[in-house]
């Protein structure tokens, strides 16, 4: 079980401010969407509790500076994955995945069998156990996300980010990345995504975080934060929500005049 | 994609029992050939004088050299590849191998290089040093590899530049022959001087390298995701620099500037692995010792009338590599 609390978090990026002020807190077993339209500083935010860009203010885990956390500390308490689909090396799904485990070997050991079995649970968990002696690189857009994905959960961190998990999935693959985020957050994981669709953020999250030139405009849950009002002033578009149902809806009407 | 990916530990026994081959070889061939029975009792202290002269004052630096920088151009190929993300690295994109070569030439253009046979050595390893110096100054607290790539090639024209001129303003013709045949790259006439200089260089350089393994594997996933792994970044940095400069600088002060064992031994190695970058570093350091002394064996026992230059040979080597990544690229193969 892991807290994060952003406490007045800024980040300034070469000369311009990107995120303003953030103070929040984000409690396990709970999955939270970071929306808000592009360049409002989502991803930046979410790098800054990685301790990724210098922030000003605090980012604190369990009570502890990230900033004065060994790194590998860190990376054993969150696991990250970050934007784009990025791999150099022509790896095998297996492999990939182990790359998970680096933050839990001691220098110069090899990867012992807890480590194996930690490797083959979370292949488990992301279905691509029959994916394992395929070559990453040469894997759908779907399936690659699937085992990058994998790769995350392999650190079994208490904790895990996910910076627009959702790009360039068609809405089959969307909704299984979803699944895992719920299924994460429902054993007892914290989990933080920066997501674009706000019908799958208000479908799944258990609170969302709008941010609009990197500063906090609401922190609720979906039903709370997303309004008709609210979409028109921060993304400048004219939708419509119903809240009736079990989770808000969204009909999309075009940008607001 | 094929995948041939031998079992670590056998690949490593393969590679270094060709070693082994390619070092015996190497001391049993050359202008004289001597029979593993005169080789044996010369290095048992018991052989004819001509046959100890050849394998000890000869045979023995040149052998132990080859295997050294080739050991250390195959490990930085290796290394940089994977910290750059780029099959087409090898040490001389941070031009350290170019400016060790200006201060070789620099020893030779001043006259140092008569003074003493250490002064060259010196001069080539200092030359590495101030690159890996500008390098830093160049590439700032930058940590993406394009930024690394650019201040190396800058560092490397500069080395280039210096060195035309020196051939350029060389007071006579066999001051600038003297240059160019250093330029090719040679360990003919080398000793346990050089040996002496060489080693512990390309030690360091070696250790520093060979640490990084597991930060060079998470950069596969890109930098973030690299740290998010617990990477130190700068560190890692810090040590592949380093141990390039200090390693490469070390190798190209004895043995000329010698391209592309770095870019070919990393190509030959990869498929034979999981492809993951730690999994070349070691397998490239033997390997390049294989590659190296069987190319000195070549330029040896080649029939020609001048002794072909070793940078030459390797040259010949690397452009069947360039040609296969074409043609995959074009998909003819």
């Amino acid at each position: 079980m892991v807290n994060i609390v952003l406490d007045h978090v800024g980040v300034t990026l070469g000369r311009r401010a990107v995120v303003h002020d953030v103070s929040a807190a984000f409690a396990p077993g709970t999955l939270t969407g970071i929306v808000g339209p592009n360049g409002a500083g989502k991803s930046t935010l979410a790098r800054a509790m990685l301790a990724l860009v210098p922030a000003n203010g605090a980012v604190r885990i369990d009570g502890t500076d990230v900033t004065a956390m060994p790194r590998a500390d860190l990376a054993r308490r969150i696991a990250y994955v970050p934007q784009g689909q990025t791999l150099h090396w022509p790896l095998t799904v297996e492999r990939l995945v182990g790359l998970g485990r680096l933050p839990h070997l001691a220098p110069m050991s090899r990867i012992s069998d807890t480590d194996s079995a930690a490797i083959e649970r979370a292949m488990e968990r992301a279905d691509v156990l029959e994916l394992r002696d395929r070559i990453a690189t040469e894997l759908s857009g779907g399936e690659r996300a699937r085992v990058l994905f994998a790769r995350a959960l392999a650190v079994e961190a208490p904790a895990l980010i996910a910076d627009e998990p959702l790009a360039s999935l068609d809405p089959g693959h969307q909704i299984d990345v979803m699944d895992m985020l719920r299924a994460e957050a429902a054993g007892g994981g914290l989990v933080v995504a920066v997501l674009h669709d706000l019908t799958l953020a208000a479908r799944y999250c258990d609170r969302l975080l709008l941010i609009d030139d990197g500063r906090i405009v609401a922190d609720g849950t979906p039903a709370e934060v997303l309004t008709a009002d609210r979409l028109r002033i921060v993304y400048g578009i004219d939708a419509a929500v119903e809240t009736g149902g079990e989770w808000p809806t969204i009909t999309l009407f075009g940008r607001a005049p | 994609m094929s995948r041939l990916a031998l079992p670590r530990w056998s690949l490593i026994a393969a590679l270094s029992l060709l070693t082994l081959a390619a070092a015996v070889g190497s001391l049993l061939y050359g202008a004289v050939d001597l029979s593993v029975a005169r080789l044996i009792a010369a290095a048992s202290g018991e052989g004819d004088r001509v046959a100890s002269v050849i394998l000890f004052d000869l045979r023995l630096p040149r052998t132990i050299l080859a295997l050294a920088v080739g050991a250390m151009l195959g490990l930085a190929g290796a290394a940089l590849q994977g910290y750059l993300r780029n099959p087409l690295a090898e040490p001389s994109v941070l031009g350290t191998s170019n400016a060790a070569a200006l201060g070789g030439v620099a020893a030779i253009y001043f006259g140092l290089a008569e003074l003493h046979p250490i002064m060259l050595p010196l001069l080539a390893t200092g030359g590495a040093l101030l690159s890996l110096a500008l390098l830093f100054i160049l590439s700032g607290k930058a940590e993406s590899p394009l930024t690394l790539i650019l201040a190396g090639i800058a560092v490397g024209t500069l080395a280039i530049a210096g060195t035309s001129l020196a051939l350029n303003l060389s007071p006579n013709p066999f001051a600038a022959m003297e240059i160019m045949t250093w330029l090719l790259g040679s360990l003919e006439n080398r000793s346990f001087d050089h040996v002496r200089i060489a080693l512990p260089c390309i030690a360091i350089g070696t250790a520093m390298l060979l640490w990084n393994g597991r930060a060079l594997d998470a950069l596969t996933l890109g930098e973030d995701a690299a740290q998010a792994l617990g990477t130190d970044l700068r560190r890692t940095r810090l040590r592949l620099l380093i141990g390039t400069a200090i390693g490469v600088g070390g190798a190209v002060a004895v043995s000329g500037a010698i391209g592309f064992v770095g870019l070919i031994v990393p190509h030959l190695i990869r498929p034979l692995t999981d492809r993951s970058p730690s999994a070349i570093l070691l397998p490239s350091a033997i390997g390049g010792a294989a590659l190296l002394t069987l190319a000195d064996l070549g330029v040896r026992i080649i029939p020609t009338t001048n002794e072909l230059k070793l940078g030459v040979v390797t040259a010949f080597l690397g452009v069947p590599i360039f040609l296969l990544h074409l043609m995959r690229e074009r998909r003819i193969w």
